[in-house]
């Protein structure tokens, strides 16, 4: 099979699609064949009966059948074929690509880099100008997600705790700006920090308790707190109006200035964009600090990092803390955006999704939690077109992500420092 | 005390229903530590396969006694095949990837899973047929307990000494503790580990079915959704009783159930889910790896 | 070119499944197409859908989405409306406010001129002050919650079922005519289920004869539900009101009949639906429910139902009726109206009889609809009999 795999063109990735993953063509064939009957089997109850429980009455719907028949046939050659590529290049993944190669070439140069900014950042201004105002929502939408993505990243990408209960700090955010608004008129600049602040206090109560848990304990331990501040929104009627949530929230002024929503959604876009900025600028400074550096030992190895002397306690406290601290902003931005929250935004399902963008992006990368939260939110927002099946389709794509690129989308590049000149690095021994 | 016999075995039912949902989740996290979110979507599944099958047999004009028997055989078989189906698409290739990576598949299987079995059949809520029989004997205690309910415990308790006897003397089951306990081990010593876990996802699947049709035969309804949330208890319960033991999962269901109602009974339903969840976090506090579960000493 | 060949293998390969999965739906919409096809198109006109499609309250949403599609084949197969051919868009918000505001700014964007949807109050909330602005004509089939029309915020907003408050009061007013003291009030914490809760419970508390003694939420989707029912019991209550969907209805009812608790039930117009007694079966016999006065000999219900049948091969689910009137009374103000224009349109709905499916109906100020009103049934038989 091998020998198949180097040869290039045309005719080798003909052949390798045709026999991937097995011996030769007729094998290929008869293992296709095998999966169709396979799904032809697995699907028969739900998809080929229909039955009605009141009148007795039994409906077959045989094309089903042959459908899924039909598409698992070929779809086995596509998904074996997939495999094989993705086995091949294993060791390719490993090495820096061409495009890799080029981004660090680009950075390392101030110029370039200076050039390479512009033209990221010149679409991104113009953005809401070009687009019509969905456009412009969606990506509103998106840009709240990598905040979050972003803040996540910290607590499960760097330092390696997984936490499923983040939401619950994206909603204390929310309603922290949507009561004080809706009571005491606090205004959305005010609100900001104070939301980023409730964010880090939360971070540190929830931390405390679960210093001591470790993996898939931990991540129940924190879906727990997430679903308790969600009840507890649910529940506690008197304050947070409960699920008939909380309307009329103000949306940001523009220096008094009332403004249409089609502008009030542009104004947000410029804030979430420069939030991301300073998202993007403190959690990369962050990551390379002495802390981001501890963060990384914490999440390799527990007990050799006490051993070097980081204090445990502080290094996964300040990752919870300042992980919650982006998503009390970004529950800010999204109470003033949506201008109505109930708790109904803030289930399990939201924490799924956070921590879906930082997986599926590549944990511990700023660029890959970019490339997640933009699959993740945008991609159903595209499917809309596909109605029904938008979500089925959605689910497929995550599997199928998660299979072909296990390690995200764009895998995290530890940051190399160079050693540079040799006097002074041996005056500092 | 009345009030308080009649809570209890309110928790005891809901207990024994997460139990059953527990019990698979807990095998497939001990063998290869992960959280398989698509374990609701089975026992939904399983539930569906059970109604359609109990649909048809009706319709043909089979003997009542005999649907539940079949409806159960034609779940196990579907539900299994779907669980060995989504290990080897969702979660073989990601062996050896990020522990994360799973988790996600997980994640979007159970979605893909969700949305297939509404599209394919329906959104709405489908009425599921008592299939369970209903004991005479239990007519007196109808207050506390009914037939469906005391089903439902019966086949918990026996299903957890069977997986436990399972586990401890068959061959495959020692092949599942070797492979838990150290993968590469088992490979070494002979144990074909990919046979173990799709065996492990079968068997973990085929109870998951059993739950599903028992459960939507005593609750009387079912739709596509039911899985996520059965799931979500069932892996509190499974957490909570110390992830990767049997009798720890039963355990852990039977604190969650009665807690739940007991919470219920003397506070206020509204905040049922609030106690189970702070019962959930005090425990894992005091007691980092469960109530049953073994704290492994981390090495370097 | 090899990317671009897996690419578009891939493609394939889901198209595949797709089709697989949809063959049934498909050939749906190809049946529709072919019926609405005959007709050359002038023009279109797109009528928005929007409620949860997807996640789990699907079910009370999609409903809305087939009752659209059958008026827009009926009206395209008559001729369209004022010659233009309607068009069925239909956007999913899940129910949750944030998806919502991207559906609004979508149909905002997409010109969309009548919006029908959408499902949840909450989410309604959310989308109204978008749709406001750029004059869009809503109407929900299913968004009881009562500010929505009374607050007067909205002026573009309308429903074809009434507030709950209205229907609080009849409950809770036919409860003391059955002799009832001492109530347990019920709901699934859900935003329907626990505003109509709560105004029973004022209701409840206005009225010196009566008692609420117990008020408590359950959770959607739990397993069972025997906890909350002993605690129906040992309250002493001599009456249940339960203010949600009929999922947690037929799982407390039965729950409560299996534990030989045999006080009336008497629960709101989420449960007042045929799939109740479907699926609760024997237990369902006696319970009582309000709902939109009895439109099941309506014609126009009737047309629907067979309709419903005919093209999707099943029966409807929630809030079809009242989706199907909705469709109706805004495709029919926009032919009074004579163009999409806002104002034309709102004053067509305001001042026009339509006959719909839940009765000849037009629209007060506030957006209420005026001609539905409530009625008590109770399920006798195995059917939803109304108590007069």
């Amino acid at each position: 099979m091998n020998n198949t795999l180097n040869e290039t063109g045309h005719q080798g990735a003909l052949r390798l699609l045709l026999s991937a993953g097995c011996h030769s063509i007729p094998h290929a064939l008869r293992k296709s064949a095998m999966v169709a009957a396979w799904f032809a089997f697995l699907t028969f109850p739900i998809l080929v009966i229909k039955v009605n429980t009141i009148e007795n009455t039994v409906a077959w719907r045989w094309e089903n059948m042959l459908a899924i028949a039909v598409a698992t046939f070929f779809g086995s050659y596509v998904w074996r074929w997939l495999l094989a590529r993705k086995e091949i290049k294993r060791d390719e993944a490993k090495r820096e690509s061409v495009a890799e190669r080029l981004l660090t070439k680009v950075q390392s140069h101030p110029i370039l880099k200076l050039a390479g900014l512009a033209a990221i950042a010149i679409p991104a201004v113009l953005y809401p100008q070009v687009f019509d105002l969905y456009q412009t929502n969606i990506m509103v939408s998106c840009l709240v997600f990598i905040v979050l993505g972003l803040g996540l990243n910290i607590v499960v990408g760097l330092a390696g705790l997984l936490d499923l209960g983040y939401v619950a700090f994206y909603a204390v955010g929310a309603y922290a700006y949507a009561l004080c608004n809706l009571h005491w008129g606090i205004g959305f600049w005010t609100m900001l920090p104070l939301g980023a602040a409730l964010g880090t206090i939360m971070g540190v109560i929830l931390g405390f308790p679960v210093l001591r848990l470790r993996g898939d304990y931990l991540a129940i331990v924190t879906l727990g707190f997430g679903e308790i501040i969600r009840l507890v929104l649910e529940n506690w009627g008197d304050v947070t109006k409960g699920p008939s949530g909380i309307s009329n929230i103000a949306r940001p002024e523009f220096f008094g200035m009332k403004l249409t929503i089609a502008q009030s959604t542009m104004y947000m876009y410029y804030i979430m964009l420069g939030l991301l900025v300073l998202t993007i600028f403190c959690v990369s400074r962050l990551q390379h600090s002495r802390i981001g550096r501890a963060w990384l030992a914490l999440r390799e190895d527990e007990i050799a990092c006490q051993a070097m002397g980081i204090d445990k306690v502080k290094t996964k406290l300040l990752a919870f803390a300042l992980g919650a601290t982006w998503a009390g902003m970004a529950g800010v931005v999204f109470a003033a955006r949506t201008t109505f929250i109930n708790p109904a935004s803030f289930t399990f399902w939201e924490s799924a999704m956070i921590l879906s963008i930082v997986v599926i992006g590549g944990m511990g990368s700023i660029r890959g939690v970019i490339a997640g939260a933009i699959i993740l939110i945008l991609v159903p927002e595209y499917l809309r077109e596909f109605s029904e099946f938008r979500m089925l389709l959605f689910g497929a794509i995550m599997v199928m992500v998660m299979v072909f690129r296990p390690q995200g989308l764009i895998s995290a590049k530890r940051k190399i420092y160079t050693y540079k000149g040799t006097s002074e690095a041996g005056s500092g021994q | 005390m009345d009030y308080f016999l009649e809570l209890f075995f309110g928790g005891l039912t809901r207990g024994s229903i997460y139990a059953l949902i527990a019990l698979g989740y807990t095998m497939v996290y001990g063998i290869i530590e992960l959280i398989n979110f698509a374990h609701g979507e089975i026992y939904m599944i399983g539930a569906f396969t059970g109604l359609i099958v109990a649909g048809v047999l009706t319709a043909l004009g089979f003997p009542e006694a005999s649907i539940l028997v079949i409806a159960l055989i034609c779940a196990v078989i579907w539900s299994a095949s779907y669980g060995y189906t989504v290990e080897k698409i969702g979660y073989k290739p990601l062996r050896g990837a990020q522990r994360l990576s799973p988790l996600i598949s997980a994640i979007g299987m159970s979605i893909f899973l969700q949305n297939y079995v509404m599209l394919a059949q329906t959104p709405d809520f489908l009425p599921f047929p008592a299939l369970t029989p209903q004991f005479d004997f239990m007519k007196p205690y109808s207050a506390v307990m009914n037939s469906s309910e005391l089903v439902i415990v019966v086949a918990t308790i026996a299903v957890c000494v069977g997986l436990t006897l399972f586990i401890k003397y068959t061959k495959l089951g020692k092949a599942m503790r070797a492979t838990a306990q150290n993968r590469k081990m088992a490979m070494l010593v002979g144990v074909n580990v990919d046979m173990v876990i799709s065996a492990t996802f079968v068997i973990g699947s085929s109870l998951a079915a059993v739950g599903g049709v028992l459960i939507a035969s005593h609750i009387g309804q079912i739709n596509y959704f039911i899985g996520f949330i059965a799931g979500i208890k069932a892996f509190t319960a499974a957490v909570l009783g110390g992830i990767g033991s049997i009798p720890g999962a039963m355990l852990g269901a039977l604190v969650l159930g009665l807690t739940e109602a007991f919470a219920t009974g003397y506070v206020s339903s509204d905040y049922e889910d609030v106690f189970a969840f702070c019962l959930l976090v005090l425990i894992l506090i005091f007691r980092p790896a469960g109530i049953m579960g073994k704290e492994k000493t981390q090495k370097v | 070119m090899r990317a671009k060949l897996h690419l578009i293998l891939l493609c394939l390969a889901m198209v595949a499944m797709l089709v697989a999965c949809g063959a049934e739906e498909k050939k749906a919409d190809e049946k529709a197409d072919v019926q609405t096809g005959e007709v050359a198109p002038a023009g279109k006109l797109v009528l928005g859908v929007a409620g949860a499609h997807s996640g789990d309250l699907a079910s009370y949403g999609l409903p809305s989405v087939n009752a659209a599609r059958l008026v827009a084949a009926k009206m395209n197969a008559a001729g369209g409306v004022n010659g233009m051919q309607v068009e069925v868009v239909a956007q999913d918000d899940q129910c949750k406010p944030e998806l919502a505001t991207n559906v609004a700014t979508k149909m905002v964007s997409d010109k969309v001129s009548i919006v029908l949807g959408h499902i949840c109050s909450g989410a309604t909330k959310a989308a109204l002050p978008i749709y406001l602005e750029s004059n869009i004509v809503v109407m929900s089939p299913s968004a009881t919650n009562p500010p929505l029309t009374q607050s007067g915020e909205y002026p573009n907003f309308f429903r074809t079922i009434a507030p709950d408050d209205a229907q609080a009061a009849l409950e809770v007013s036919f409860a003391k005519g059955l002799g009832l003291r001492k109530l347990a009030v019920i709901h699934d914490k859900g935003d329907y289920g626990m505003g109509f809760a709560t105004f029973c419970k004022e209701f409840i508390e206005a009225d010196a004869d009566m008692e609420v003694v117990l008020f408590e939420g359950v959770t959607p989707g739990a397993v069972d539900y025997s906890a909350v029912v002993q605690k129906i019991r040992s309250s002493g209550a001599d009456g249940v009101i339960f203010g949600g969907y009929h999922p947690e209805a037929s799982k407390i009812v039965s729950g409560m009949r299996k534990r030989d608790l045999a006080i009336p039930f008497l629960s709101d117009d989420g449960v007042k639906d045929d799939t109740f007694i479907r699926v609760a079966g024997e237990f369902a016999e006696g319970v009582y429910a309000t709902g939109p006065m009895d439109f099941s000999t309506n014609a126009i219900y009737q047309e629907a139902l067979a309709a419903h049948k005919a093209e999707f091969g099943s029966d409807p689910g929630p809030f079809f009726p009242e989706a199907y009137s909705a469709a109706l009374a805004l495709l029919t103000a926009v032919q009074n109206a004579g163009s999409t224009d806002y104002d034309k349109v709102v004053e067509a709905l305001r001042t026009q009889y339509v006959d719909t499916a839940v009765g000849t109906i037009r629209f007060d100020a506030k957006g209420d609809a005026e001609g539905v009103g409530f009625a008590v049934y109770q399920v006798q038989d195995g059917k939803y009999v109304e108590i007069k």
